[in-house]
């Protein structure tokens, strides 16, 4: 069938001038038509039965992209193309397929997101239904940021995550010997400081229960907190796995084969309900505390799995040299091994902290309300229902932007550290 | 001898025997287990006993007196805990394979579109697997059930597939099995399948003596068609169908009686998984295919093998061994996440178990644990397998 | 020495927009060994592809015995029936053994018995004297043997032509000389070979004729003796003094 088109003659490099204007007509025939027919309701075929109608403009764009089909034209631009998408017809087809979706679905999408859309408001009339109703992320802003914490607080958090921010940046500007520094004052005091700015009740500030705190600087303390905490946690589980003595290295496993065998919903399920009986009678434990220590012993189990990875590929002269220079197994370990091991496994690092982020909407089963938690609570409100979609296509891009600058930024760092060996 | 050197000597002393180095954190280990939860243990029974709760589980042999909306087995109010617990297993298992069969195929579909040289094709699998990678499952999982599933017609109006199928907000209504002399018609598949694998075996003793090749392939598919076939033709096995109508249940409200419903609340959740998972398993078989050098292919080639046996001989032994381990961990977890179910009220375990019974009985300790127990065997159950396997097919080396 | 097992006339590829092979033309007679020498980026490597048709000319001709290399599946499966080739990087199959190796085109392709196969093929495998290894695992062979065990198994397809692309480039040096002695072992029997390799002694002891390429031109192409001792042109006169 396709050698039938070829009764003006096969399409080669020495009849360019006939064949590439020819295809490309009929090319834009098929775009043409359906364009017309998706947005105008005009069709140029309407004369041919149902079916046929429907593939026309694929029939158009196929011949049209045989005649174009010409190898070695020695135009830089048509072979590329040609080598690309049109390399035999079942690639044409595909292409054909895929420029004709985008064309029929790609207009109406932008046209609900931004065209039709309202962005500014108070209130529910201000949106008309034709597009998305922005008013409603506009007027909940606040509360998908922060919580159910008081307006007049906020800038509590926002003093809080400035100073983590400026600390974390000086970080890597100053010489290294203040460096040493920043880094302990940042994992041993800041954390002090931050659960005071936060929490309040000393220092004449007014105390905010955690179950006021939520949205998205909920999602980034129980990160950030859960990192910090899982990271050493980590390292011992996975020196404690490869240790000799029989009874560490079984307890290290069980533990670590625990935790990475069950979901995090029963996880979080245990510290909401489980763990109070564990306490002695009358003693309480803050439910955020709990859920907190919960997830961080539960991505401990995956990190120390990253980190034996690293200590596993490690050449095994390196323990060699360290114990010929006589050094014990915790002065070896801290200057030789680790530091090496983990330069090797910051990309796996990187991706656990990344599944930690991913996996804290899931609090919301006990009660926290982070930023998915408090689109469910802001969607249900009865003044604003039916606005489900906006809410999680918000959600979904803050949390795409920040999943997927983590992902890059830790490809980045794998790229310069296998280049560095 | 003064206090110092005594003491000196005492620690050098110590330090020097290694068997101490190597004995002493462990005793302190196990008498720290043994102190952590001895205390757990005799805070949990203080607690129970103020509550007035008893730790066994006898429980589950009592009535759970509570419904669950959607199960594969007879259940209802008067059931047991343990029956209940049975529903929440088996509903997890179904929301599991059925994810799992379609993040594998659409999983393969996109790993291979990302090396397809057409750019288009490879562009949109690349931004598939960013896209829905990078976004938190329960989150995607929301949108399918409440934003995308929600929008869905109401059954008055429901999308109609051939006039067998229904699909509304209430859910996807297709037509029920009903079968006579089922049994017959299942052992006639069993057969079919031994009879294959005869058929496989004659046919490589064959090809091992002679050399010559049977078509093995259009054989077997005589075969699985028609002997079963055959019992209904023959054997007195006949499948009719029970087809889902739309009924008037009262002034505004219709709905879909008889044939089988699948609940929305399971689509989101396969839906969901699928889609979430097909990005990792995407990337497996990418790395699977890619591992295969180019040097294979062209080697096969150039000792005469033609393309179809290059990719069953030659590509796919030495893909698939590297494609399968972390498929398998992406299947369970997979299955970890089906739990979420409980966010949006499918009943599995979660949801069943630990959710509505332990809210009806209070026995948080018996119930998470038999909860994560469950989860925990299956995990060291593919563990164990998957340990098993990669010795089985590891490629030996010096 | 009768009739021509190789012809290619006026052969011409091209990869995008660079042409890597000017019109070839070329002439291999049965039982001939010739090799091709050239520096790198020259086409030899290409040359020789195209001949089993891992890579595809744009131009000209190309006859393998009797059989035209066009874009018929057919054509190209019977020739690469009769050709063998072995790679630079060896490529066996690493998930089979040696002998697997060895019988798996035989038992696919040609439809032999297994056991047919499988004496064929430690019958091969003595010739380059790796019979102790036939159970074993390519990654349990040393690099010399791996090249010897990839000769077996292009020969146990029994082709008329072997190619050899650059076979002893990719092994440490106390490897090349048990892959050559193969190699010259299969031309005393009067095996036909086009070999690419920068190895001239290899050249001077077994090779008939030697070509020099540069640039994807046929150079120079003499009897081996009078290409040694009396290079024509200045490339090749280069090219000699930089090896020898």
């Amino acid at each position: 069938m396709i050698k039938s088109l070829n009764f003006l003659g096969r399409p080669t490099r020495d009849k360019l001038s006939l064949f590439v204007p020819l295809g490309i007509s009929f090319f834009v025939l098929g775009i043409i038509d359906v364009i017309l027919n998706s947005f105008f309701g005009v069709n140029i075929t309407s004369v041919l039965p149902g079916w046929l109608n429907f593939f026309t403009p694929l029939f158009f764009g196929f011949v049209g992209l045989h005649y174009v089909r010409i190898e070695f034209s020695g135009n830089k631009t048509l072979d590329s193309l040609n080598k690309n998408i049109n390399s035999n017809w079942f690639n044409a087809i595909l292409t054909l397929l895929i420029i004709f979706v985008l064309i029929k679905n790609i207009p109406p999408l932008l046209n609900w997101l931004f065209i039709d859309a309202d962005f500014i408001g108070t209130s529910k009339e201000e949106c008309s239904r034709e597009g998305a109703c922005w008013v409603f992320i506009n007027v909940w802003f606040k509360r998908l940021m922060y919580g159910l914490y008081p307006n007049a607080e906020i800038w509590r958090i926002n003093l809080t995550f400035l100073m983590l921010i400026g600390l974390v940046i000086s970080a890597f500007f100053v010489p290294v010997k203040i460096k040493k520094y920043i880094i302990i004052f940042l994992l041993f005091l800041f954390p002090f400081i931050a659960i005071n700015l936060i929490s309040g009740g000393n220092f004449g500030l007014e105390w905010v229960e955690t179950a006021a705190w939520g949205g998205l600087s909920l999602t980034f303390i129980i990160s950030i907190f859960a990192l910090l905490f899982c990271f050493p946690v980590g390292m011992f589980l996975a020196l404690g796995r490869r240790s000799s003595a029989p009874v560490i290295r079984y307890t290290s496993i069980g533990f670590i084969e625990f935790w990475r065998g069950v979901p995090l919903i029963t996880v979080l399920f245990m510290a909401s309900v489980m763990m109070p009986m564990f306490l002695p009678d009358g003693t309480y434990m803050d439910k955020l505390v709990r859920v907190i220590i919960a997830i961080t012993l539960f991505e401990a189990a995956y990190m120390a799995e990253v980190i034996r990875g690293g200590l596993q590929a490690l050449p095994r002269g390196q323990y060699d040299a360290g114990k010929s220079l006589g050094m014990g197994y915790w002065r070896m370990h801290l200057l030789v091994i680790l530091p090496q091991a983990l330069k090797l496994v910051i990309p796996g690092i990187a991706n656990t902290f990344l599944a930690l982020v991913k996996d804290t909407p899931l609090i919301l089963v006990v009660g926290l309300l982070e930023l998915v938690g408090m689109i469910d609570m802001a969607k249900s409100n009865p003044d604003w229902l039916g606005f489900a979609t906006e809410g999680y296509i918000f959600a979904g891009v803050v949390f795409w932007i920040i999943c997927f600058n983590m992902s890059r930024y830790s490809q980045r760092l794998e790229k310069r550290y296998k280049t560095d060996r | 001898m003064n206090l110092k050197s005594s003491t000196s000597s005492l620690t050098g002393f110590f330090s020097s025997k290694p068997k101490f180095k190597y004995y002493l954190p462990q005793i302190l280990t196990v008498l720290g287990i043994i102190f952590i939860f001895g205390y757990f243990s005799y805070n949990a029974q203080v607690n129970m006993d103020n509550r007035g709760i008893d730790f066994g589980l006898r429980f589950l042999g009592e009535e759970a007196s509570f419904d669950i909306q959607f199960s594969l087995i007879e259940y209802s109010g008067t059931s047991s805990y343990a029956r209940a617990y049975l529903v929440g297993v088996l509903n997890t298992i179904l929301v599991a394979v059925i994810g799992i069969f379609f993040a594998t195929i659409l999983g393969i579909v996109i790993g291979i579109s990302r090396l397809s040289p057409n750019y288009l094709i490879s562009r949109i699998a690349e931004w598939y697997i960013e896209i829905f990678r990078n976004i938190p499952l329960l989150l995607q999982l929301f949108f399918w059930y409440f934003a995308a599933l929600r929008a869905l017609p109401l059954p008055k109006e429901a999308i109609n597939f051939f006039d067998v199928a229904y699909l509304s907000v209430k859910g996807l209504y297709v037509p029920k099995f009903i079968w006579t002399n089922f049994s017959f018609f299942l052992y006639s598949i069993i057969a079919s399948i031994i009879a294959i694998i005869f058929v496989y075996r004659y046919a490589r003793k064959q090809q091992e003596s002679t050399g010559k090749q049977i078509p093995k392939f259009i054989i077997s598919l005589g075969i699985i068609i028609i002997i079963p076939l055959l019992t209904f033709l023959i054997g007195g096995v006949s499948l009719s169908f029970e087809y889902p109508v739309l009924t008037q249940l009262s002034k505004t409200i219709f709905n879909y009686i008889g044939g089988v419903s699948i609940i929305p609340e399971l689509m989101a959740l396969a839906l969901a998984l699928s889609l979430y998972t097909a990005t990792f398993i995407a990337e497996c078989v990418r790395a699977g295919i890619m591992g295969v050098t180019k040097g294979q292919k062209e080697a096969a080639a150039s000792i005469g093998l033609t393309t179809g046996q290059i990719l069953r001989l030659v590509i796919m032994p030495q893909a698939l061994r590297i494609i399968i381990p972390p498929t398998t961990n992406q299947y369970l977890n997979l299955t970890k996440n089906s739990s979420l179910a409980a966010a949006i009220a499918y009943p599995d375990i979660v949801l069943v178990f630990a959710g509505t019974a332990m809210m009806q009985t209070g026995r948080a300790i018996e119930i998470v644990s038999i909860t994560m127990l469950t989860y925990l065997s299956l995990s060291i159950a593919i563990s164990i397998f998957m340990n098993w396997y990669n010795k089985k097919i590891a490629i030996k080396e010096k | 020495m009768s009739d021509k097992i190789i012809e290619m006339v006026d052969v011409s590829k091209w990869f995008d927009d660079f042409q890597v092979l000017k019109n070839i033309n070329l002439e291999v007679l049965l039982k001939q060994k010739i090799v091709v020498c050239g520096p790198s980026g020259s086409g030899k490597s290409t040359l020789i592809r195209c001949i089993n048709r891992l890579e595809e000319h744009q131009k000209g001709k190309i006859v393998v015995d009797g059989i035209e290399l066009s874009e018929s599946t057919k054509n190209i499966e019977k020739i690469r029936a009769e050709v063998g080739m072995v790679f630079q990087q060896f490529n066996l199959f690493p998930h089979l053994s040696i002998v697997d190796n060895c019988t798996l085109a035989p038992i696919w392709v040609k439809k032999m018995p297994k056991k047919h196969a499988e004496e064929f093929a430690l019958k091969e495998l003595e010739k380059v004297k790796i019979l102790d290894q036939a159970k074993k695992f390519p990654g349990q062979l040393s690099g010399g043997q791996q090249q010897r065990a990839a000769i077996a198994r292009a020969l146990c397809m029994q082709p008329k032509i072997m190619l050899f692309d650059e076979p002893t480039s990719a092994l440490d040096p106390e490897m090349i000389k048990e892959v050559l002695d193969a190699m010259v072992d299969l031309a005393k029997e009067g095996m036909t070979m086009i070999v690419v390799t920068h190895e001239m002694g290899f050249a001077k002891e077994v090779a008939d004729e030697v070509i020099f390429m540069d640039e994807g031109m046929i150079v120079e192409k003499a009897a081996t003796k009078e290409f040694f001792a009396n290079p024509k042109s200045d490339r090749t006169k280069l090219f000699l003094s930089q090896i020898l």
